[in-house]
């Protein structure tokens, strides 16, 4: 077995509607800071995991994305994963 | 012939609704606790409103592997008539069980006021009691109202009229302005405002009624 760190990124669909982002970017412009034409919410989970090798940790990733850690009919899931030293 | 109310961590009307089904309505009611397995003697469930497992990670995602919604899964499938209200609304898209997810309402205020609704028309048996184009007045208090869905979903249960409930004046955002929608098979309802809260004339309307009656119709 080996031990695996992932950080998975979890973010709101394009199309799904993202009050709080845009009420954050709005506060942005409050602060005076000009430019800002997007902002979007979304999560960071970082997980630690031991697998028979890479393939494996990733499969098991995408299961825990799919079914648990994002919801996807208003989300999509992005993940990096490597090695633990 | 009882409904019975599951109750997770988090559930603050899980009482309310017991008050209106046995109080208001004479229904008999009891509590089925998250934890346990037994549906005996129960005709109809209702998934309370809530903060289930304080609506970590996302509003109902966590619910769904207590070991009495895998009994409520399998009642749900083979007819049983489910109520979901508000979180449990939020529990039963989870699950899987009713289609689209509910996100932070448009303008990310927690809303708290009655609410005017049109009734669809449609099969779903927990609201035949209602005119198709009837208006009700039932209460709403949540923060991810939101209900939505991609372009295909949203036109095969329009045209399924699975889209039961619809504001008068879309408060939160929601898709199509819907508040409430059924599973294909009409015995599966899950809606964002509280038909409990409309059952007793001292709370300013009873148009919730007909709607609890009909889990032991």
């Amino acid at each position: 077995m080996a031990r695996f760190r992932a950080q998975v990124r979890v973010q709101l669909r394009p199309s799904v509607l993202d009050p709080a982002g845009e009420a954050t970017r709005a506060a942005a412009g409050r602060l005076g800071l000009e430019g800002l034409s997007r902002l979007r919410i979304g999560k960071a989970i970082d997980l630690e995991l031991e697998a028979d090798d890479r393939e494996s940790a990733r499969r098991t990733l995408a299961d825990l994305c799919d079914r648990l850690l994002a919801n996807p009919v208003t989300e999509t899931w992005t993940c990096e994963l490597q090695e633990a030293p | 012939m009882t409904v019975g109310i599951v109750v997770f961590p988090g559930s603050n009307c899980d009482r309310d609704m017991a008050w209106a089904l046995q109080g208001c309505l004479g229904l008999p009611t009891r509590f089925l606790w998250h934890g346990d397995t037994d549906l005996a003697g129960v005709a109809a469930v209702v998934l309370p409103g809530g903060f289930s497992y304080g609506d970590y990670l996302r509003c109902g995602a966590l619910a769904r592997f207590a070991p009495m919604l895998k009994e409520v899964e399998a009642f749900a499938r083979s007819g049983g008539p489910v109520l979901g209200v508000c979180n449990g609304f939020q529990v039963l898209t989870e699950m899987g069980l009713l289609p689209g997810a509910l996100t932070r309402n448009r303008d990310l205020h927690f809303l708290c006021e009655p609410c005017d609704l049109d009734v669809q028309p449609g099969s779903c048996r927990l609201l035949a009691d209602y005119n198709p184009g009837e208006r009700v007045q039932f209460p709403i208090a949540h923060g991810e109202g939101c209900w939505q869905c991609d372009d295909a979903t949203y036109a095969a249960l329009e045209q399924a009229g699975q889209l039961v409930l619809r504001y008068r004046s879309d408060p939160n955002g929601s898709r199509g302005s819907v508040a409430g929608v059924c599973n294909a098979s009409g015995n599966v309802l899950g809606l964002m405002p509280h038909p409990e809260r409309a059952c007793d004339p001292r709370l300013g309307g009873v148009d919730g009624q007909r709607l609890l009656r009909a889990l032991l119709g």
